[in-house]
């Protein structure tokens, strides 16, 4: 009998965590091409493939900015593993001999900050909620982006933001931003506007041309926070996936999204769908098109859904 | 996963001395999982007329998004004169997820389960004349990067909620969803006893019973399902009555209303 009740303990520890090692048979060669792309002046952009997490592209799905600072480059979000930060830390120095002198993660999801590590010497700002966040949900994610994309991870740990950083005006290394604070896409989302070139970088509140997701979506507030990206009408909006955005569409697309999602799972819970029939539904041209489409929409179902029916259902007792 | 699987292996091995691991009917398993000999004998009770049958639809997700709420419909439409579905894991702590007896419902339900790692699931069917029919698909356990989800885990009202009741009946699409509040909580976890609803039953008005799940650990906190009926024939209400392990009863009554 111990030796069931010890064996099945053991298997009840996976049920959060299902962990699995990296196969040996890993991918052979695992060398991110990150390049930086100038977008405006003093501001490049590494773009993320608007993909899922795969191990074809090593986890490379997010959007970085740089900005030039006065001791070297600001750099926002930095990226999904250690060697993406090491692949990062290389093809910026081409940018700035003195490199990275300052990381900023917009929000706690791994793609934007595990990278850090490389850059654990610098300053790291975050919301006080992003920094919390990353503390408490970093071994977890730690985990999934292990069994996710195998050997690409090697060596990483995940390094939360280290400090609070100051909200509305502010400088960064010489560089003047407003920092706006935000969440809806997850509890804690770090919006900014660099002053010299109007950029607007959004980190995963907007995505354009791919699927946004809603692990820690809270769709009515993501809607505000939206709104809010709106008003400041900027020349140009980086978004956290997905293409830099000169035409003012991303901010809109994204909402036009995430209203339909919300009235998809409501409609769907007035008529007594489960969710594998609600995922079995086919979605619209305009969405279906989204990068990581349909696995978002099967994704958002399962973090959305329950809570919607039971506001929806009637009490029955 | 062969550590695990060994493990689970040995550990029911030692368990279960009525179970030789040759059934009577030997059938080849799709999966290949390995296990499935094992749960033909210790869950079904070694049938003498067994069949893999393509008929009996299991859908759920390629991976499990949510550990704790991994939906799934089975569907049994296909077969006549269903008297149980047996739906079960072949990988997990406590293989078993549900039996449901259709009764005057359609062989079909939509359900939520915890899952523990990738695994075969499988619904075996059990008809009046013709054997048990099972079907299956395959669910890898793997989350997301941005996947982690929220989990109200520890929230502290949930005493308060111990059997609230959502749900109502589709009579024109021949549908019944309830959704109960209950931690189901498996007994796996340390200093956490087993708590669980054992049972659900749907009847009419008169006392009638027209179909029964009985529960087992795996299924989700608050468990959630759908019934399905013939629109011609549904019941225009249907008490929902259950009881936990605990002794505490569950009642409550399905309608087409809207609202209540
Ligand atoms: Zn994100």
């Amino acid at each position: 009998m111990t030796t069931r009740r010890a064996a099945l303990g053991l298997l009840a520890g996976g049920v959060a965590h299902v962990t699995q090692t990296s196969p040996l048979w890993a991918e052979a060669r695992h060398s991110y091409d990150l390049r930086p792309v100038p977008i405006l002046s003093g501001v490049w952009m590494i773009k993320g493939a608007t993909e899922y997490f795969s191990r074809d592209n090593g986890g490379a799905i997010v959007n970085c900015a740089i900005l030039q600072g006065k001791s070297g480059l600001i750099l926002i979000d930095s990226g999904s593993s250690r060697r993406y930060g090491e692949a990062l830390n290389l093809a910026l120095r081409k940018l700035d001999l003195r490199g990275v002198s300052t990381v900023i993660n917009t929000h706690h999801h791994p793609d934007h900050y595990f990278g850090n590590q490389v850059f654990a010497d610098k300053p790291i700002l975050a919301l006080g909620g992003t920094i919390a966040a990353a503390r408490t949900e970093g071994d977890g994610f730690s985990d999934n982006m292990y069994r996710l994309l195998g050997d690409w991870m090697r060596g990483t740990e995940p390094v939360p933001p280290s400090i609070e950083i100051g909200t509305g005006d502010i400088v960064v290394d010489g560089r003047r931003l407003a920092a706006l604070p935000l969440g809806g896409h997850t509890a804690s989302d770090l919006a900014l506007i660099d002053a010299e070139t109007g950029l607007l970088i959004t980190g995963d509140l907007v995505f354009l041309d791919r699927a946004p997701t809603t692990p820690h979506a809270d769709l009515a507030r993501w809607q505000e926070a939206l709104t809010t990206l709106a008003a400041v009408q900027a020349p140009a909006v980086l978004p956290g996936h997905g293409p830099l955005d000169r035409a003012g569409i991303a901010i809109r697309k994204t909402s036009a999204y995430l209203t339909w999602l919300n009235d998809r799972l409501v409609a769907a819970a007035g008529m007594g769908l489960d969710m594998i029939e609600i995922m079995e539904t086919p979605l619209p041209d305009e969405f279906a098109s989204m990068g990581a489409q349909p696995q978002e929409f099967h994704r958002s179902v399962s973090h959305l859904y329950p809570e919607i029916e039971r506001m929806i259902l009637p009490r029955a007792n | 996963m062969f550590t695990r699987s060994s493990a689970l292996a040995v550990a029911i091995g030692l368990m279960a001395g009525s179970v030789s691991g040759a059934p009577q009917v030997q059938l080849d398993d799709p999966f290949s999982s390995g296990m499935w000999d094992y749960h033909q004998e210790a869950l079904l009770g070694d049938p003498a007329k067994i069949q893999f049958d393509d008929r009996v639809r299991v859908i759920a997700p390629d991976t499990a998004e949510d550990a704790f709420n991994v939906p799934l419909l089975v569907d049994a439409t296909a077969l006549s004169d269903v008297e149980e579905i047996v739906i079960s894991v072949d990988y997990g702590p406590i293989p078993k997820i549900l039996s449901f007896f259709p009764g005057e419902a359609e062989p079909k339900l939509a359900l939520r389960f915890k899952i523990d790692q990738a695994t075969a699931i499988r619904a075996s069917v059990r008809t009046r004349t013709d054997g048990w029919h099972v079907g299956g698909t395959l669910i890898d356990a793997a989350g997301g990067g941005c996947s982690a989800p929220a989990q109200a885990y520890a929230s502290d009202d949930w005493e308060e909620k111990l059997g609230e009741m959502h749900g109502r009946l589709w009579s024109s699409s021949g549908r019944a969803r309830v959704i109960v509040d209950h931690p189901m909580d498996t007994g796996l976890a340390d200093g956490i006893p087993v708590f669980i609803i054992r049972d659900l039953t749907f009847s009419t008005d008169d006392g009638h019973e027209v179909a029964r799940i009985a529960l087992s650990e795996p299924v989700n906190e608050d468990p959630a399902f759908t019934l399905y009926f013939d629109p011609e024939t549904m019941p225009s209400l249907l008490h929902v009555r259950g009881r936990d392990n605990n002794g505490n009863e569950i009642e409550g009554i399905l309608t087409d209303e809207e609202v209540n």
